[in-house]
């Protein structure tokens, strides 16, 4: 049994002790320490994806207790993905945190690799309750990065952010409870395969527990009845909290799909999830869109396109065939990443254009228009989804895996009408950013090089998902016939031996 | 004895749920601690009810399933630290928006300004 699935967790929980005790000694530190576990962190979760590249799914069964007895962490391809997925983001936000977000002892940097810890353990845990504590573990260090900076913005924001999230936990051990009384187990693995011999009359408690675990989750991600919060959040955090929360909604994502598309959408209760997840999808989107159209500010704007791509990745979840976990995941690479790469974009036009910060308005000249302005168009182009970046491969992936029918009608018409509207609206922001100027103001700052660095890091990853398609495409294809197989997880952790003593 | 407990879960949800849908912050924290309660004590119950029977396997003849006290006793102890940071935050919001209304500003206040 080897420890590499455990070192994602293990890593960013040390490096944040440790930055909690070196609170108080020099910015060099801190940010050395920092960077060089996230540089760490890449390097082991690279090497967990090229070990579940073969196929194999790695079983690590905490104090080595007898499955299903104790908890299990588990990295198939899919949990290797997010959490490599993961570790690029942290990369990108600490070196952007270089140009002065963090302060001495502000705890900045132990607050992302608490996050970071977080996310890590929900993506390879193999117990449901568990996937609960890493939750907890995760939005208790969101909570306080979301108020990182202070200010009567962030202070609302996160009251409601926090208060929203506590439900969600509440209802999260609600539908835990329900599942334990009535399957008698929380092993993932274990459930999936009791619940395919249900007796019929547990069917609706269950469909009742599966929704209420598909709200929690459902919050997580904002869908549509529950995204109300994610535009103030996300648009009031400092610019690097932002690149970690990109990761956030698609934990939401990766829970449903772990948790739903494994245990609930192959049994009994499966048709009753489905029937609330297709107009749920379609509704985000719409929503999404609407929300991308009316926007006044540029932060604010992102955040519904990234309610725009939850409504995209919660259909392919609907769909539930192979091709679109393919797609699902391809897309979700890249919308994490330009979810990204945008925030970053926002807080630097933000700081050129002086008090008139992102608002969609009349402004002064940027200095640097021309740098800024590039960065801008390849971000817009893989945003809507146009040839030649990943958006497009993301869409065509995504609107080729439906099988025809009424959904395909849906899903194609919703795809296609919110990448319209997300290009009239984008369109409208960048020219006014760039074109409606006055005169340019001498005093804005000039770009610092780690914002740079950061910018490049993000836009040459979505270029490599376009260079490394084919590799990548492979990658997610075996992804899919993983997720839609789960014989193969059940097999994977039952035919786990405890190492002897 | 289950009818007890079922009438005391719902009584301490609808309780947490009247409160949080308050608009002060310290009924929404008292909303938030009652449901906790209620979701703890349900999720006790989901082991079953027995009398007088350890939560160890094979010690006496019966036994109580042990796993849902390990659950609840987890879930209590992060129940209280977020309901520690709630607690905070609302001080802080009530510090840095002037009042304790839950979208940071008083509309009842707000009427006065506008009327007078």
């Amino acid at each position: 049994m080897s420890h590499l699935v455990i070192t994602p967790i293990l890593l960013p929980a040390l490096t944040a002790i440790l930055l909690v005790f070196l609170a108080r000694s020099s910015l060099k530190i801190t940010r050395g320490i920092s960077l060089i576990s996230a540089l760490a962190l890449l390097y082991f979760s690279f090497s967990l994806v090229q070990q579940s590249a073969g196929g194999v799914i790695e079983v690590y069964s905490l104090s080595n207790w007898e499955i299903p007895f104790g908890i299990i962490l588990v990295a198939d391809r899919l949990s290797s993905l997010m959490v490599l997925l993961n570790a690029m983001l942290v990369v990108a936000a600490v070196i952007y945190c270089f140009r002065g977000n963090d302060e001495r002892a502000d705890n900045l940097q132990a607050l992302i690799q608490f996050l970071v810890m977080g996310v890590n353990g929900a993506f390879l845990t193999g117990d449901l309750f568990n996937l609960f504590v890493f939750f907890e573990v995760m939005l208790i260090a969101s909570y306080a990065l979301l108020l990182h900076g202070g200010g009567k913005d962030r202070a609302k924001a996160g009251l409601h952010y926090v208060l929203l999230n506590l439900v969600g936990s509440s209802l999260f051990i609600l539908g835990v409870g329900i599942v334990y009384g009535l399957v008698g187990t929380l092993n993932m693995a274990h459930l999936a395969e009791r619940m395919t011999s249900l007796p019929p009359e547990n069917t609706a408690i269950l469909s009742a527990a599966a929704l209420i675990l598909l709200m929690v989750f459902g919050l997580k991600s904002a869908m549509l009845p529950l995204y109300f919060w994610l535009p103030k959040a996300y648009s009031s955090v400092s610019a690097p909290v932002a690149v970690l929360f990109a990761i956030m909604t698609k934990v939401g994502i990766y829970s449903i799909v772990r948790v739903h598309g494994m245990i609930f959408l192959p049994s009994a209760v499966g048709e009753t999830v489905l029937q609330w997840l297709w107009p749920i999808a379609i509704a985000t989107m719409a929503a999404g869109a609407i929300g991308v159209l009316g926007a006044r500010k540029f932060r604010i704007q992102i955040a519904y396109t990234i309610i725009v791509s939850v409504g995209t990745m919660l259909g392919a979840i609907a769909i539930h065939n192979e091709a679109s976990m393919q797609a699902l995941f391809y897309y979700m690479l890249h919308s994490t990443w330009i979810t990204a790469l945008l925030f970053l974009l926002a807080d630097v036009i933000a700081t050129q254009r002086g008090s008139m910060q992102d608002s969609i308005v009349r402004g002064p000249q940027m200095k640097r228009y021309r740098s800024v302005g590039i960065v801008f168009v390849i971000a817009l182009i893989a945003l809507i989804g146009m040839p030649p970046l990943s958006g497009f491969f993301g869409k065509v992936l995504l609107l080729s895996s439906v099988d025809g029918g009424a959904a395909q009608v849906w899903y194609w018409s919703a795809i296609l009408l919110a990448s319209l509207a997300t290009l009239i609206a984008t369109v409208r922001t960048g020219s006014t950013f760039f074109w409606r100027v006055n005169e340019p103001k001498n005093s804005a700052p000039a770009i610092p090089k780690s914002a740079w660095l950061s910018l490049v890091m993000l836009i040459g990853l979505m270029l490599s998902l376009v260079v490394l398609a084919e590799p990548i495409l492979q990658y997610m294809k075996g992804l899919g016939e993983q997720l839609m197989d789960t014989q193969l997880y059940y097999n994977a952790v039952f035919g786990f031996e405890v190492v002897p003593s | 004895m289950e009818i007890l407990i079922a009438i005391v879960i719902a009584v301490l949800t609808g309780t947490g749920l009247y409160l949080i849908l308050r608009s002060r912050t310290f009924p929404v924290v008292m909303g938030l601690t009652l449901l906790t309660y209620a979701v703890n004590l349900f999720l006790f119950t989901m082991g079953r009810i027995q009398y007088n029977s350890p939560p160890v396997v094979n010690a006496s003849d019966t036994y109580t399933d042990p796993l849902p006290q390990a659950l609840v006793l987890t879930a209590i102890v992060i129940g209280f630290a977020m309901t520690a940071f709630v607690v905070v935050l609302a001080l802080r919001a009530r510090a840095d928006l002037g009042n304790d209304h839950v979208d940071g500003k008083d509309s009842v206040d707000d009427v006065k300004e506008a009327n007078r």
